[in-house]
């Protein structure tokens, strides 16, 4: 309970009581070490020597926070780190005795000899480990002996493997004892005790990245705990199952996560819509399938949707061309059944303007085409206008749909006398839309084709890219090559589940009068980390800043390593050659960590 | 580390508080609070983890009493799940078949034994027999205290 001033004083102390020869004073002694440390982590020098027969010690209350103190030490300082991994072998015998030992009345809990001993031990060889191949090869052994000797019938054994797979998966070890630790992680998941399912899903999320295919083969128990009554459980299946959605069973795990979004507490919903958004998009095996997904989204979990998504799911819509009669029908329909969820009505009624002539005229391919007239769907916007439920944001959205169908209906007068109701509506967004849109019968009435004819396909920004449950944007773009008239900046998304993946988009520009033609950029990155290079806008920088070639770049950093790239352009200018290499070294923080 | 350990009745009364890290009273209580109303709103068969903030709350009711230990986000949990019941069974050899009154009566004591087990958010020592022998000698030196005062009194 010091504070840093009084552990400035006192270390000297501490550090003198650590060698006394009373057992009970030098376990405290290295207790108080270790609250020295966190409090002045510059003081930690002062205890090394200290540690030096920190290991033989027999009494195990006195290792046991030895233990602690060096793992302390290890932690803080990447120095304490490389000096104590000549220590792994001392660890392995220590940790080995105590499995084999016999019986010892002292420190034994339910069979197992000291298990805080052991865990505190695996946790100080996961830190040695890291990173270090002789120091994981010299573990690999004694890990293998606790997976699989340790009891498993009480909690203690189970704290124990939890333990020893979390070592095991954090070191470099050998792919059989990786797998091992999944078939740990997979066992677990089919105890009856609750804790120790909640455990084995949190580590299985640790470990869907790198392993992902051995968590694959347990997917099936994965998602049965979607069905658990436990809402921690829950909510780590939840997590889990996304993460181990891919192209192939897309289909199957959609259907459960549909299935969990209608049944699941409130809490979970907004997480889970994302979560199905995001997956549709990644993986949908075809527009009409993503259509429909969304749509179930849209009506079962509609007012828990995020207030983004809207704008997102209207993008998807428009730019997929051949379901417009389908998506617009179907989401008619469902405003017939239901206009209190805003998201769903929003995007309706967004539709509706969009696609109403499509709606009436009865054409629809996917299925049974509806008949509607013109006043029935005049009906339905007017209603969405005059409802309780609406909110003032709906009722902008659909006064806008009535005005677009003024161009794609005949009905033409009808919308002018709800226009011009609206220009005295109390609301003042709404009533200065229908203002304008008057002016546009009026005044403009020559524009007002041109103006609402039907949007363009839309090009994916990547500042509108969908928000999901692990933040993404606010990373900082950043110049990477600025010389000779070429400027090449780099920005950056984190747009999907993955978060050891940073997706880069290059931009280059030209400010010199000549173009720059079949410009390739090239890079490498060091060997931990994996690069991929999509294909570029085009070969050819206009001049004087007139365009932009934009390029994708994807690189893995399972590390998290600080990212650094080496870059190659060339290009050809006012008729010569041009070849540059250039160090990108100056990428933000927040792209790799 | 740990972060802290509380003790409570079913109703929400708080027996025990040990801090490992320095807090203000208002954070203290807020926590109190806050832990009290999660834990004992938990229905009877759900697992005993929990996410709170930055910490992994891990409690366990024993009899009338609910035991609430908040570790940092790196802890095992199935471990700390240990610590508790370690706890619980160093109170119990003390008390002999231990339950609410004797930690109502003799919180000084729980928390000496307390303060044997944990220190500085870690374990200090993982041997029963010598956390109870550290507790017994403590106990004799103050038995012994007792009757020196008392000779003093008696001859003035």
């Amino acid at each position: 309970m010091g504070s840093s001033e009084m552990c400035r004083d006192l270390a000297g102390e501490v550090e003198k009581l650590l060698k006394t020869s009373n057992s009970y004073l030098r376990k405290k002694a290295a207790l108080c070490a270790v609250h020295v440390i966190r409090k002045v982590p510059e003081l930690m020098e002062m205890f090394l020597p200290a540690t030096k027969n920190l290991l033989s010690e027999k009494n195990h209350g006195v290792l046991h926070t030895s233990v602690v103190l060096l793992t302390e030490m290890c932690e803080r300082s990447p120095d304490m780190l490389a000096h104590f991994r000549k220590l792994v072998p001392q660890l392995v015998r220590i940790l080995k005795n105590l499995i084999m030992s016999g019986y010892s009345p002292e420190h034994d809990v339910s069979g197992i000899s000291d298990p805080f001993l052991q865990v505190r031990i695996l946790r100080l060889l996961r830190i040695l480990g890291k990173n270090d191949d002789d120091s994981s090869e010299a573990m690999n052994d004694i890990l293998a002996q606790v997976a699989t000797n340790t009891e498993t019938s009480k909690n203690v054994g189970n704290a124990i493997l939890y333990e020893t797979v979390l070592t095991i998966m954090d070191i470099k070890s050998e792919s059989g004892l990786r797998v091992l630790a999944i078939n740990i992680l997979g066992r677990f998941l089919l105890n009856n005790d609750k804790n120790i399912r909640y455990v084995a899903l949190t580590s299985l999320l640790k470990t869907v990245q790198t392993d992902h295919n051995a968590v694959q083969r347990h997917r099936s128990t994965i998602v049965d705990c979607l069905k658990d009554l436990d809402v921690s459980i829950k909510r780590r299946a939840m997590e889990l199952s996304f993460a181990l959605v891919n192209g192939n069973n897309i289909r199957g795990m959609m259907k459960e996560l549909l299935y969990f979004l209608d049944s699941c507490d409130p809490e979970f919903k907004a997480d889970c819509a994302s979560g199905v958004f995001l997956a549709a998009e990644k993986y949908a095996p075809s527009k009409r399938w993503h259509i429909d997904t969304i749509m179930r989204v849209l009506t079962t979990a509609g007012s828990y949707v995020r207030d983004d998504s809207v704008p997102n799911l209207i993008q998807l819509i428009t730019n997929s061309v051949e379901m417009h009669a389908y998506t617009v029908q179907r989401l008619y329909k469902a405003l017939l059944d239901d206009i209190s969820q805003q998201p769903l009505v929003q995007v309706a009624s967004w539709c509706i303007g969009e696609y109403g002539d499509l709606l009436v005229s009865g054409q629809c391919e996917e299925e049974e085409p509806i008949q509607v007239t013109e006043d029935e769907v005049l009906d339905v916007l007017e209603g969405l206008l005059v409802s309780n439920l609406s909110t003032p944001v709906t009722r902008g959205y659909s006064l806008t749909a009535i005005m677009k169908l003024s161009t794609r209906f005949s009905s033409v007068n009808r919308i002018k006398k709800v226009v011009s109701i609206y220009g005295s509506s109390i609301d003042v967004e709404l009533q200065q839309r229908a203002v304008e849109y008057n002016a546009l019968f009026k005044k403009y009435d020559h524009m007002r084709p041109a103006l609402l004819e039907r949007m363009p396909i839309m090009e994916k920004t990547a500042s509108n890219g969908p928000t999901e449950i692990v933040q993404t944007n606010g990373i900082p773009s950043m110049t990477a090559y600025n010389k000779n008239g070429l400027k090449i900046d780099f920005t950056f998304e984190r747009a999907n589940p993955n978060p050891n993946i940073a997706v880069i988009t290059i931009h280059a520009t030209n400010s010199t009068e000549a173009e720059m033609t079949d410009f390739v950029f090239q890079a490498a990155v060091p060997k931990t980390f994996q690069l991929q290079l999509l294909s570029p806008s085009s070969n050819v920088v206009p001049a004087l800043n007139q365009g932009t070639v934009t390029q994708v770049i994807r690189v893995l950093n399972p590390q998290k390593q600080q990212l650094r790239m080496r870059i190659k352009l060339t290009y050809t200018h006012k008729g010569s050659a041009v070849q540059d290499l250039a160090e990108v070294n100056n990428f933000p923080p927040q792209s790799w960590q | 580390m740990m972060r802290f350990l509380l003790l409570f009745s079913r109703q929400g009364r708080l027996r025990l508080q040990k801090w490992f890290t320095a807090m203000s009273e208002r954070e203290r209580k807020k926590i109190i609070r806050e832990m009290t109303t999660m834990v004992l709103a938990r229905p009877a068969r759900t697992c005993n983890f929990l996410q709170w903030k930055d910490l992994k709350i891990v409690y366990k009711r024993y009899a009338s009493l609910y035991f609430c230990l908040g570790v940092d986000d790196g802890e095992n949990e199935l471990l700390a799940l240990e610590v508790i019941h370690r706890y619980v069974e160093l109170l119990d050899k003390y008390f002999g078949n231990v339950c609410e009154l004797d930690i109502i009566f003799n919180f000084e004591k729980a928390y000496f034994i307390l303060d044997e087990f944990l220190m500085g958010g870690e374990i200090q020592e993982t041997s029963k027999q010598i956390v109870n022998r550290a507790i017994e000698s403590s106990d004799m030196l103050q038995e012994d205290d007792h009757s020196e005062w008392y000779e003093v009194e008696l001859f003035g």
